[in-house]
């Protein structure tokens, strides 16, 4: 039996679903990001994620300006990995053009776009850490990625937006001689005047690089804490991952084992030809009990193989660049013009495949320039992916998609 | 399987009055698709073993409009939407144009039509959203044709070649 009770009507309280937002201000989603969230108590039932504040219609500007200029936007894109960008629009420029870059180049292109990898998936770590509460594996990531920086700056003198691979190759080559890295001597105990050649400088990271992969194992991959948040969450089907275009770390963390340094097109993949490596992709037999194919953990851990895989990588490009042949830049003309044709290439990008797609009309602008963004594919899943989870689990799900607003908005 | 092997399938398969076109005297090769069979052709091409093309890698409009006077032998002005596909079977991939007037019966303002391809590729409902957004191509049967990058109530297509910037946004001014 039911009482009219007049105070009860007032405050009209109810305790059905509610409408949470989670951003765009928010420490955990990773830039601006808005996600508008419908939860009943604790369980979420559907996300919404709201995208754009950082919008900036990268393609408008790149149909006014030559491919040598559009490079610095294509830094702004996905700053977190600014090489493998540059490296990305590079390359398809190339391939309209109908330009082949001497094998010094390539060699120059893989150590500076693999070191990039092992930059870009330190922050992812060391972020991902963030989003699950714990603040130390954030500070021996970063404490790692200055070095990198220092190297890049060392190479051409900025530590974000570089736009240091261009058409024809890259703007400068490789230093004989630079001082120390700070950071570097202060790991390795050295004299912080020491002057070395710039490989050298690189080896030297390399060798106590490597060595740290298994501590950072310790700290995130195999803690007991960290694979309760992870194992078993966000789980992400093969197919589902495929038919919602999902590249990279997050597509191989389901269990496709496609990477396109090794698959893409042949402009692109003769670079990593002759070098020992693979693709590393899950199911893993090293993985805890818990772990399900294509949860969160596995998409870190493709991350984590990634950084080892990128190290061996950089070691062996090392080794070549002495004897590699011809020049690190043919010319290519502020102004030189592009065919009437058009060509769209992907590259394997940390984030994923990141597409261009440009149209030449004769002009030294090209008619249309389009970037496709792969965090742009990798987070239109996450609405699926959060469907009945608990609240606190969508940052670990969304950081374990490791998305950059900058490439998403372009 | 070469973009010529595909063409030759969907030809057999729909005929000519769908399929109208290829193009292979270019760097990717591409394949032209009557606007109102898109859907029936990227469905085919998705479920087709011998295709398997289960990965939509982009999906973009192209506004083709020559806005320099002084520019020989200009375009014809229309429409384009070019479909990057790839299938993670065969690694194969395959391109699809579809023209499309700039304008639904030349009224300017009012985008052209075109099926969703979003029932076939989840991917595709994003990527639509911001062709709708930025090239002003409406998308039939689309779950939530709504803008992606821009806000809501922006008006205009910012990637249409004859779009003019606004001069003033909620009391912000342009230039």
């Amino acid at each position: 039996m039911q009482v009219e009770d007049p105070r009860v009507v007032e405050f009209d309280v109810r305790t059905d679903e509610m409408l949470i937002n989670m951003g765009p201000q928010h420490p955990s989603t990773h830039g601006v990001l808005r996600l508008l969230l419908r939860t009943d108590g604790e369980v979420v039932h559907e996300v919404t994620p709201h995208i754009g504040y950082l919008h900036r219609c990268a393609e408008k500007i790149g149909e006014n300006l030559s491919p040598p200029q559009w490079i610095p936007y294509t830094d702004r894109m996905d700053y977190l990995a600014a090489m493998n960008m540059n490296l990305g629009f590079a390359l398809a420029v190339e391939k309209l053009v109908g330009l082949e870059v001497p094998d010094k180049a390539m060699v120059l292109r893989v150590i500076i776009a693999e070191l990039g990898r092992v930059a870009s998936h330190l922050v992812g770590m060391g972020a991902y850490g963030l989003d699950l509460g714990t603040f130390s594996p954030f500070l021996y990531a970063f404490r790692e990625r200055e070095i990198i920086l220092d190297l890049f700056e060392e190479v051409c003198g900025a530590r974000l937006t570089y736009s240091y691979i261009t058409p024809g190759g890259a703007t400068h080559d490789l230093p004989d001689q630079i001082t120390i890295p700070p950071g570097l001597a202060q790991l390795t105990g050295r004299n912080p005047h020491t002057t070395l050649s710039w490989m050298d400088a690189c080896r030297m990271f390399l060798d106590w690089m490597g060595p740290r992969i298994e501590e950072y194992h310790t700290l995130l991959t195999r803690n007991a804490i960290f694979i309760k948040r992870t194992a078993g969450l966000g789980i992400l089907p093969r197919d589902m991952a495929i038919s919602y275009g999902c590249t990279g770390p997050v597509l191989r963390g389901s269990g496709v084992n496609h990477d396109l340094r090794r698959d893409g097109e042949p402009i692109y993949t003769r670079m990593y030809q002759g070098y020992q490596w693979a693709v590393q992709a899950a199911p893993f037999q090293d993985a805890p009990r818990d772990v399900i194919l294509g949860d969160n953990w596995c998409r870190f851990y493709v991350r984590m193989r990634e950084v080892a895989e990128s190290i061996n990588l950089v070691r062996q490009a090392l080794d070549r660049y002495p004897k590699a042949e011809g020049t690190h830049r043919l010319p290519f003309k502020m102004g030189q013009k592009l065919p009437n044709d058009e060509v769209y290439l992907e590259t394997e990008c940390p984030r994923g495949q990141m597409g261009f797609y440009i149209v030449g009309d004769g002009d030294a602008e090209p008619f249309r320039a389009r970037a496709k963004s792969s965090c742009f594919c990798n987070l239109s899943v996450c609405g699926p992916l959060c469907e009945g989870v608990l609240i606190a689990d969508v940052p670990a799900i969304v950081g374990s998609l490791d998305i950059v607003m900058g490439e998403i908005d372009r | 399987m070469q973009v010529g092997e595909i063409h030759q399938l969907l030809v057999d398969r729909f005929g000519s009055e769908k399929i109208t076109g290829l193009k292979t005297d270019t760097k990717d090769p591409w394949i032209e698709v009557a606007p109102a069979a898109i859907h029936e052709v990227c469905e085919f091409l998705h479920d087709d073993p011998r295709t398997a093309l289960d990965g939509l890698c982009d999906l973009c409009g192209v506004d083709c409009l020559e806005t320099d006077p002084k520019k020989k032998n200009p375009v014809e002005p229309h429409v384009e939407v070019v479909y990057h596909l790839y299938s993670y079977t065969h690694r194969h991939s395959c391109k699809l144009k579809v023209k499309l007037p700039r304008w639904r019966n030349g009224e300017k303002g009012q985008p052209p039509q075109l099926p969703s391809v979003s029932g076939v590729w989840d991917v595709a409902n994003w990527h639509e959203r911001e062709a709708y957004d930025l090239v002003g191509i409406e998308f039939l049967d689309h779950p939530n044709l709504r803008r992606i990058l821009c806000p809501e109530d922006w008006e205009g297509h910012p990637l249409r070649k004859d779009y003019e910037f606004p001069l003033e946004y909620h009391g912000i001014r342009g230039k």
